[in-house]
């Protein structure tokens, strides 16, 4: 059995918006999330920028008893999650189930009780730290808040995580394994021990996000959260619910060869497999939106790979990173908005930035503002670090 | 502060409720309180009286006993005593 699957329900939080059409508003907008950072301790970073969600009271969505068991990523998955739900309709059921990819799990639980212990010098902790930082709260709390009884787990892939995430569920409902998928990412990594390690790496931008640019310097992070429900088109089209895209293909490969570099015959291989499993040729593509993290090395071998697999004439590419940041384990569910947003409105997000020609990077970069191109079907990349790629190809609902 | 005082906001600020409705006699579950809260209110004695309670939440008996307010007190008075000893 292999089933078409559906999108019918689609959440986030993020720095562009604390909603889907807040964030579609912003990216087709071209709007820059990025600023100055603010938390304890961001005066004893380097690197100070980023994109921070504002303007948000957790107290606003949960009670005192839930914020004692939510991590700022769980709060951000399950805001995420209540959005999609709310639009794909009555489509969960007990044996559904819940994907949720993030990087860091509950790194701001452990940084705040290491510095209970370590730094403040106090011998006790919160009761329900284990609970709050682990990988799999969001997972386990979605799976309680809506009763979801069939696959439950959390998939930690660093920067390809959501696509992974995504993917296994697009998987489970096309064998029919499960009827309807609630999948994405979220990530709170924007805290002083976040950034200090990130840091450490010297892969971050002092002053800004330029994917695909000659004068790039670096990744500018992100946080927040993007979900989705996925359900078997026929059931969709059975209860009437509204197809906001399909999912045609998904792809995942490894690079095997370094913890950091990517390598451009990965990043291709999972392209290919990727149209191959969607049964699309590269010509059906009207739009990748790129990993595009703005450092050298992934946009130079990305754009390279993309050449190799699309020839002449590749589609318009954009890199939504330069506005929502890079919200590692969240971003390629982040990004998937803005490929389901074009599909819908033909409107292609930009890249914002400088965006200077770079010979080595020879792509056809959307740039400052969006364009419009009826398309029929996208290509999502997730390039981690670590060698771990996935692809994801979405069709236009019709 | 006394310890009885002390004891009731905790258990208050947990049932979100006045202090008025937690008595000394009142029961937790009487306040709706689950076994979550009950791990968050034991938290918060060991902060308020720095003192570590001995309790195993996988554990079938226990030496200390929170079922109302005047059981968490006399526990709290007791752990105090051994401490000052």
């Amino acid at each position: 059995m292999k089933r078409r699957v559906v999108i019918t329900g689609q959440g986030t939080i993020n720095a562009l918006g604390h909603n889907v059409p807040d964030t579609i508003h912003a990216m087709q907008k071209g709007t820059c999330a990025i600023g100055p950072l603010e938390f304890e301790d961001v005066e004893r970073l380097s690197i100070r920028i980023g994109a921070q969600i504002k303007k948000y009271d957790p107290t606003e969505h949960f009670t005192n008893a839930q914020l004692g068991l939510f991590d700022l990523y769980t709060q951000y998955a399950m805001l995420a999650a209540a959005e999609a739900v709310a639009q794909a309709g009555d489509c969960l059921t007990r044996t559904s189930g819940v994907i949720v990819g993030t990087a860091g799990g509950g790194l701001q639980t452990q940084e705040t009780n290491y510095r209970k212990v370590f730094q403040a010098g106090k011998n006790r902790v919160h009761p329900f730290t284990v609970p709050r930082l682990m990988h799999s709260a969001a997972a386990s709390h979605i799976s309680m808040r809506y009763n979801l009884q069939g696959p439950a787990y959390t998939v930690s892939t660093a920067c390809a995580s959501s696509n992974h995430a995504i993917g296994q569920a697009f998987q489970m409902v096309r064998s029919g394994m499960a009827d309807t998928m609630l999948a994405g990412g979220s990530e709170a990594m924007l805290c002083f021990g976040g950034i200090k390690a990130w840091e450490g790496l010297r892969v971050l931008s002092p002053d800004g996000c330029h994917p695909f640019s000659a004068t790039r310097n670096g990744m500018v992070q992100g946080e927040g959260a993007a979900m989705f429900v996925l359900e078997s088109r026929e059931a969709a089209l059975k209860r009437g619910a509204e197809i906001l895209a399909e999912v045609a293909g998904f792809s995942m490969t490894s690079d095997a060869s370094d913890i950091l570099v990517p390598n451009q015959k990965g990043a291709e291989q999972a392209m290919r497999n990727c149209l191959k499993d969607a049964e699309l040729s590269p010509n059906d593509i009207g739009y990748i939106n790129a990993h595009g993290t703005g450092t050298q090395v992934n946009d130079r071998i990305e754009a390279k790979a993309i050449n190799q697999v699309f020839g002449t004439k590749p589609p318009p590419v954009s890199s939504t990173k330069s506005m929502h940041g890079h919200a590692i384990g969240a971003t390629g569910a982040i990004e998937l908005l803005a490929c389901i947003a074009a599909l819908r409105s033909g409107i292609l997000p930009p890249t914002i930035g400088d965006c200077i020609n770079d010979p080595e990077c020879p792509i056809d970069l959307i740039c400052h503002k969006p364009r419009k191109a009826q398309i029929q079907a996208t290509l999502s990349n997730a390039f981690a670090f670590g060698g771990m790629n996935a692809a994801l190809a979405l069709k236009h609902p019709l | 502060m006394s310890i009885t005082l002390k004891v009731r906001e905790i258990i208050a600020a947990q049932a979100l409720v006045t202090l008025d409705d937690v008595g000394v006699e009142t029961g937790l579950a009487d306040l709706g309180l689950d076994s979550v809260a009950l791990v968050e209110i034991i938290f918060a004695v060991e902060e308020a009286f720095d003192i570590t309670v001995p309790l195993n939440a996988t554990a079938q008996t226990h030496t200390f006993t929170y079922d109302s307010v005047a059981a968490i007190v006399a526990g709290v008075e007791h752990l105090l005593n051994e401490q000052a000893k």
